[in-house]
């Protein structure tokens, strides 16, 4: 019996990071900013 | 998929422009696809999820210093920045020395337990035992300085402050006592060893 290729599995693993390093990146941006003085760029985190 | 497209610059410049809420809305959008592709590359959650965090990190730098000017091709952006990790991840790897067990040579001839054996922490109990014998039979004003020294981790700044005399004192003390008991150590041939 021929195999059909294009069936899609049943069960799709979405794959996505955990919602901990996303909380991180988002709480990271939050508390960077970028400061550009005569040409020289400075990076400050803020607690 | 030219609107999703331009919606991305669209959030670009929003985020550039300080609305914190943009990058949210393009994380949750890529963020599949991103961290699958990295996955389909690495193979272990953990570490992809690391990948996928610097792969971030770079982004967001790279947008707040405003040093980003691909408008509308934000995810091959991404995807490039992940690859690039991705494979700075396989060269650190590499460079990671590895040890094959073989007839010749044992793996455990590089590796080693630090730990004591029952016989070498029964003979320390021992030495310790031998030695807080020897500390209590110094006169009192040299034992307190060895204690506080010793055993309690202080300064002689601070057994001087404490007990009232001169640094110069304290440490005196403190070569009278360790004269003294190698003394009593020679005298009666006591191994202190482990």
């Amino acid at each position: 019996m021929a195999k059909i290729y294009s069936k899609k599995p049943s069960v799709v693993n979405k794959m996505e990071p955990k919602k901990e390093t996303i909380s991180f990146l988002l709480n990271y941006s939050k508390a960077l900013s970028v400061i550009k003085v005569k040409g020289k760029t400075f990076e400050i985190i803020a607690n | 998929m030219a609107d999703i497209q331009h919606s991305d610059a669209l959030l670009v410049k929003k985020y550039v422009d300080g609305d914190e809420n943009a990058l949210t809305v393009l994380i949750n959008r890529h963020q599949s696809k991103i961290f699958g592709f990295i996955y389909s590359k690495i193979s272990d959650r953990d570490i992809s999820d690391d990948i996928f965090q610097d792969t971030f990190i770079k982004v967001i730098r790279t947008l707040k210093s405003k040093s980003y000017n691909e408008e509308g091709k934000f995810l091959p952006w991404v995807m490039r920045i992940a690859h690039n990790l991705i494979i700075d991840h396989y060269r650190k790897n590499k460079k990671m020395p590895m040890f094959r067990e073989t007839e010749e040579f044992s793996i455990f001839s590089i590796m080693s337990d630090d730990s004591l054996t029952i016989e070498n922490k029964i003979i320390q109990n021992q030495v310790e035992i031998d030695l807080r014998k020897l500390i209590e039979e110094l006169p009192a004003d040299q034992k307190e300085v060895l204690v506080m020294r010793m055993y309690q981790d202080m300064s002689f700044k601070e057994i001087s402050e404490i007990t009232g005399v001169s640094i110069n004192t304290a440490l005196g003390r403190m070569r009278y006592a360790l004269m003294n008991m190698r003394k009593v150590i020679d005298k009666h041939q006591i191994i202190l060893t482990n």
